[in-house]
């Protein structure tokens, strides 16, 4: 799907702003800061959930919105509809070994990128890990899939 | 009477004000929604992690990001430079974190096994899904804020600081 995307001579530099606008924000709001992230998780300051939770209301007028004003989008063709993702055990697992990585250093994946842009050369321990950490279940889930095992593979 | 204790409370709750907070998360939700409009994609930054890994491995798991792997680039580029543009413009040089090594490190490797197979992060989960009303995002959202509060407790705790 994404290989016609690129044909569009307008796509890579939407993607770029739309990108500047997101990095700007991680850095305005502090988010690029571990120190912020573990703070707000030890509960000693709970500007985090302004910062995920604006966030969030401005995508979902826009999702919402968009889709009374046209239907599809207009550098890709795409229709705007929501790709839900399937809720199975996966969910669970995953979003809890991510929580122990999270309470952990305080890093996600969009921040930590953030954090770079911010002078923060330290973060490419983490960020090396995060390349680590999905390699070892690239190659856990690829070796078990060609195994022939029902290996959930959705995504 | 009751608005100095709100006034109090809010001080508490937030010792460094919510403005640059909210501003910060309207921005970061400005960003997904400008791609949204123009391309009918939901952005997240984790992907980008296995779909980069496709320009250097052949397992099937990677290659099948290979389609989006070029604009995920250029995504994760943006982010950086956006940033970048942020300390340019409010902040005294280089900043650097002094969390040690190997939490980032550590923490990183979990952070990308559980969000790939969680099928998401705090942008794909937390800004995008409960952007969509997902149940599936709140769920995965859900689990790793408590988990993750909890780890932070206790490696608290344990006076492992900073």
């Amino acid at each position: 799907m994404a290989a016609d995307h690129e044909q569009h001579p307008l796509f890579l530099p939407l993607i770029f702003v739309g990108g500047l606008l997101f990095g700007f924000g991680l850095g305005f709001s502090h988010m690029a800061q571990p120190e912020v992230v573990l703070n707000f998780l030890q509960f000693e300051d709970f500007g985090l959930l302004f910062v995920m939770f604006g966030a969030a209301i401005v995508t979902g007028i826009t999702f919402f919105g968009i889709k009374q004003i046209r239907t599809t989008a207009p550098l890709t063709g795409d229709t705007y509809v929501r790709r839900l993702k399937t809720l199975d055990k996966n969910v669970v697992i995953g979003g809890g070994i991510f929580g122990v990585g999270w309470g952990l250093s305080g890093i996600c994946p969009g921040a930590a990128y953030a954090s770079l842009g911010i002078g923060n050369y330290a973060i490419l321990w983490g960020i090396l890990g995060m390349f680590i950490g999905a390699y070892i279940q690239g190659f856990w889930r690829s070796t078990r899939a060609e195994q022939g095992s029902q290996a959930t593979t959705a995504d | 009477m009751t608005a100095t204790i709100i006034v109090a409370m809010l001080a508490e709750l937030f010792p460094n004000g919510i403005s640059h907070y909210a501003v910060g998360g309207l921005f970061v939700g400005l960003g997904a929604a400008v791609i949204y409009l123009g391309t009918g994609i939901a952005p997240g930054a984790s992907t980008f992690l296995e779909s980069t890994l496709s320009y250097g491995s052949s397992l099937s798991r990677f290659q099948q990001y290979r389609p989006s792997r070029d604009w995920r680039v250029v995504f994760t580029l943006g982010i950086v430079a956006g940033a970048a543009v942020y300390a340019l413009a409010f902040q005294d040089g280089i900043w650097t974190t002094d969390v040690q090594w190997w939490r980032l490190l550590f923490g990183g490797v979990l952070v990308g096994i559980g969000t790939r197979v969680g099928k998401g992060c705090t942008s794909g989960h937390g800004v995008c899904g409960v952007g969509s009303v997902s149940g599936t995002s709140f769920v995965g959202v859900a689990t790793f804020l408590f988990v993750a509060i909890g780890v932070a407790q206790l490696v608290q705790a344990l006076g492992v600081s900073p």
